[in-house]
């Protein structure tokens, strides 16, 4: 949907300290005199500014919203896939200020003024080559998460050693069984000492 | 024009056949770019989420969709297995099962609307206990699922006075009295779930009285039927079109309910509608692979080849209650003398459907396991053994073939190096490792497919066929065949796929894809080069025989030095394009394609006798599948197999609670699959003497993900010296094979 809907949903969602920090610099539509004081309540739909592979965007979100949510249906980013509700797939993995982040286990306003990083702002770098050249895809349907999540890897450890390897990139669930080319991916970029 | 004599090029001759090619699509799937079904977002769409059944059985008596319709953003509920008001209850004999769809203006809605419905349930006795057989008789959840007995026909026939079961009997009493080695064990192997990462589902919407489908499907051709039947329109007013799909494995044929509930729900709002599965339903009800589970005694000679094979298997496909295809037991080994019988268990879970090599990785888990613990108990290398009774298999004439490829296998995983007794192994602290072997079968015949190939006067290349992608790089294969029968680049033809508008072409399944596709593009691009060098030879003066289309020309083989380039060859064609409309029927005999593949795998395991936990060392797959196209895609194909078959051998298994029955691990958090730390190293070898090769394509798929798990189970077993008799082999299993073993 490009255009979000409205005129629901006006209750509050988000209560406690956890999201405090991200309520306090998204600015609401609806009143604020609803909050309660120390802990804001973000209620309704929100604008939320942030950085989007490098460009800056504004969306409008339900405090409920997640990240997944907003990149795949206001932002035409689909890279980042919706496989497990509990981040447990790594599917949906997409960088925040440069670190890893599963954007299905992440609401849109606690990413507010942040830099993400999507797949597709990866797609002309080393890495998604590398998976080409090693055949490290099958179906495809796990491989974005899979490229964001090595370049995370490789910006922590751009030398990386093959058992450095086999035990960092296990947060990735690939049902194909592409691991092996991977691996592989992951050793030819060490070895190019090119990390996107 | 002569009539075109169907045929691959000589090895030598061929430039892109056989080699290593990158698939053309791979950067589209790494980029983030490729749109799957589930990334279709069309203007204005409702998305659907499903009400799945928290109850393994019951009867749902009423359901309260008041507070849903109530929640902002919600626009439509739609009933799927739910009574209506004045309606009699619906029985539900699946946990998961869709009751009703809520129909909003994006996922929170639709997923807040869900949770506000009311539904009134009846529990009704659930039964889920595919493995125990004596309870499932006691409840009265037992099928019969065939069975038989073969005799060898050296044993003569009974008189004709004598029953002849119990002479069947007495046979059977007289060849384990008469065997130098009797083995008894029990085994089995847990039902898996298909679990594809992009779920099962559909986004459609109905454009002038024709339905448009974006669906998730292994079969773009005839998905449309599915749809066409159930809305009672005709198939020719419903387009399907995969261009990508995220995982399939035998469980994407069909519409489903839930993607029929997608048309309906779209035709009753006016608006376009996705409707995909969550995960905990896409586990609970969009597929899953029966459980097997055998008693078996077997007898051999002193050589330790099996004379006599004596079994029951039981397992469920869930409530239809079926099990693993007695037909396939025992597996590839085929003893003189055998009896076996199938029972099925009728449990409350969804019925089963195609997975991977549908049966064979279950008979081979539960058949050469018992093989191996014959070695075991002979004190023999397993090796041996395997090779000895490849004198009595259902195939005799793939014999050689696997002595070959087991001897392969033995040389790369170093098999008479660190092969030890049963058991006897060298420990390192709690640490024991071992040594496993699997092998296969599998028939990959190519299925139908058409191919509709256009060549335009500016020499441009274009093929359209109804087939699709699950991820075997078909759109690669394609223009490879194309490439070299045109002698171009693969840039210089384009393939076009994904499309139920485009010319029939098989459902992708049984390995059945890249025999298909390549049949009808080869056969397509024949066709169309011999119109074209019929232009180029009046045009030269030359005959057609003589003309090769090499190097982006057509060039003659006389030395007269005539030619021209592919550009100039087509301007011959005129303003309208070639066509050529070209066919592969299954089953025509077809230099082109053939069938029936052996392979074999080993496992290396290290198994920590303490925690019981299972590391794989090493594992090499040993495969036949004729004539490889590209080698690349080919290779991990294999390498994906091996993968799962460690998913299955040590870490997935459906978990039903016992008392409700209820799916338990439906999330991917708790349904485990390995992780890229988990698959040791894997090494492929593809068999490819002359032999196979010259017997055209056979399909690849299927056959690398059947013995996997057998040789990890072997290999544990091997390490060990005690039999953890159920696959997966999980921590607690080994540790309680280990357990009973100690007494």
């Amino acid at each position: 949907m490009s255009q979000p809907t409205k005129g629901f949903s006006r209750r509050a969602f988000l209560r406690g300290s956890g999201v405090a920090a991200a309520a306090s610099s998204v600015t609401s539509t609806q009143s604020a005199s609803a909050a309660i004081v120390p802990v804001p309540i973000i209620a309704g739909e929100t604008q939320v500014s942030l950085t989007v592979n490098g460009q800056k965007k504004t969306v409008t979100v339900e405090p409920r919203t997640t990240l997944l949510d907003t990149l795949r249906y206001q932002l035409n980013l689909t890279g980042a896939k919706p496989v497990s509700s509990d981040g447990s797939s790594g599917a949906s993995t997409v960088l925040v200020d440069g670190k890893p982040v599963m954007a299905s286990t992440t609401l849109t306003v606690a990413v507010s003024g942040k830099s993400i990083s999507t797949c597709e702002g990866l797609k002309d770098g080393d890495i998604p080559k590398a998976f080409v050249s090693n055949d490290a895809q099958q179906c495809g349907f796990c491989t974005p998460g899979f490229v964001v999540a090595v370049k995370a890897f490789l910006n922590q450890h751009p030398d990386a050693t093959e058992e450095q390897i086999r035990a960092g990139l296990n947060g990735n669930i690939c049902r194909c069984g592409t691991y092996a080319n991977v691996l592989q991916a992951v050793i030819a970029l060490v070895k190019g000492n090119q990390n996107g | 024009m002569a009539e075109v004599d169907y045929r691959w090029p000589e090895n030598h001759k061929m430039r892109w056949i056989g080699k290593r090619v990158d698939r053309l699509d791979g950067l589209e799937k790494s980029g983030g770019t490729a749109k799957y079904t589930y990334d279709v977002n069309l203007p204005n769409q409702l998305i659907v989420r499903g009400l799945g059944c928290p109850h393994a059985h019951c009867n749902v008596l009423a359901v309260d969709i008041s507070e849903a319709e109530k929640v902002p953003g919600v626009v439509y509920i739609h009933r799927l297995n739910a009574p209506g008001p004045n309606d009699d209850p619906v029985e539900i004999r699946a946990d998961g099962t869709l009751l009703v769809a809520v129909a909003a203006e994006n996922e929170a809605a639709a997923a807040e609307g869900v949770s506000k419905v009311k539904v009134q349930y009846k529990l009704l006795d659930a039964f889920t206990a595919d493995h125990d057989l004596q309870s499932a008789e006691a409840n009265g959840r037992t099928k019969p699922a065939g069975g038989g007995i073969e005799l060898d026909e050296a044993l003569g026939e009974p008189g004709d006075d004598e029953d002849e079961e119990e002479w069947e009997n007495k046979v059977m009493q007289h060849l384990f009295d008469t065997s130098a080695h009797v083995v008894e064990g029990e085994y089995g192997i847990d039902s898996i779930t298909h679990c594809c990462l992009e779920p099962h589902g559909a986004t459609v919407h109905w454009v002038d009285g024709k339905l448009k489908v974006y669906l998730s499907t292994q079969n773009v051709s005839q998905a449309d039927d599915g749809f066409a039947g159930a809305l009672e329109i005709t198939a020719d007013d419903v387009d399907v079109t995969c261009d990508y799909i995220g995982g399939g494995f035998g469980s994407k044929f069909q519409p489903n309910y839930w993607g029929i509930a997608a048309a309906e729900i779209s035709k009753v709002t006016g608006r376009p509608v996705k409707f995909m599965l969550t995960r905990d339903q896409e586990l609970k009800i969009a597929g899953n692979r029966p459980s097997g589970y055998i008693k078996v005694k077997l007898g051999a000679d002193a050589n330790g080849v099996v004379r006599v094979w004596d079994s029951l298997h039981w397992g469920t496909s869930g409530f239809n209650g079926s099990t693993v295809a007695v037909g396939n037991i025992p597996y590839v080994f085929r003893p003189k003398s055998f009896r076996r019988k199938a029972t099925g268990i009728v449990t409350d879970n969804e019925p089963s459907v195609a997975w991977r090599a549908p049966n064979h990785p279950q008979a081979c888990a539960i058949t050469q396991t018992a093989y191996d613990d014959l070695a075991a108990k002979m004190g023999v290398d397993s090796l041996d053994i395997f090779l000895r009774n490849l004198e009595n298999i259902d195939t005799p004439e793939k014999a050689p073939v696997y002595a070959e490829q087991l001897r392969i296998a033995a040389d790369l995983i170093n098999w008479r190096k660190h092969w030890h007794p049963h058991g006897k192994g060298k420990k390192s602290g709690a640490v024991v490792e071992g040594l496993g072997i699997g092998i296969h079968k599998w028939a990959g015949t190519a299925n139908s497919s058409n191919c509709l190939l256009k060549i335009h006067a500016d020499g441009g290349v274009e093929s359209y066929c109804g087939t699709q992608d699950l991820g075997t790089g078909t759109r690669t294969v394609c223009a490879m065949v194309l490439a070299e029968t045109f002698g171009l680049t693969l840039d210089e033809v384009k393939v076009n796929i994904g499309s139920s508008t485009y010319p029939f072409s098989g459902a992708s399944g049984g390995s059945t894809t890249v025999g298909a596709v390549t049949e009808s593009h080869r056969r397509a691009a024949q066709d169309a080069l011999a119109k074209v060098l019929d232009l180029v030879a009046k045009k030269l003066d030359v005959s057609a025989d003589i003309l090769d289309a090499v190097g982006g020309k057509i060039v003659a083989r006389d030395y007269s030095g005539k030619e021209m380039t592919w550009k100039q060859a087509c301007s011959l064609i005129g303003i309208q394009p070639l066509e050529v409309n070209s066919s592969y029927a299954r089953g025509t005999a077809s230099p082109l394609s053939s069938e029936n593949v052996a392979g074999c795998q080993m496992a290396h395991v290290a198994v920590d006798t303490e925690t019981g936990q299972v590391k794989i060392k090493r594992m090499v797959a040993v495969q036949d599948m004729g004539l490889i196209i590209n080698r690349k895609t080919a290779e991990s194909q294999i390498y994906g197999a091996m993968i799962m078959s460690i998913a299955a051998a040590l870490f997935e298994q459906r978990i039903n609670d016992p008392k409700t029955g209820v799916f338990v691990n439906s999330e991917l958090a708790d349904y485990r699959l390995p992780r890229l730390g988990d698959i040791g190293n894997l090494v492929v070898h593809l068999h490819e003497p002359e032999s196979e090769r010259a017997r055209g394509v056979i399909g690849l798929g299927e056959p690398p993900a059947i013995s996997g798990c057998t040789a990890i189970s072997n290999a544990v077993c091997n390490a060990l010296g005690v039999r953890v008799p159920t696959i997966p082999l999980t921590p607690k299993r080994v540790l309680d094979a280990l357990r009973t073993a100690k007494g």
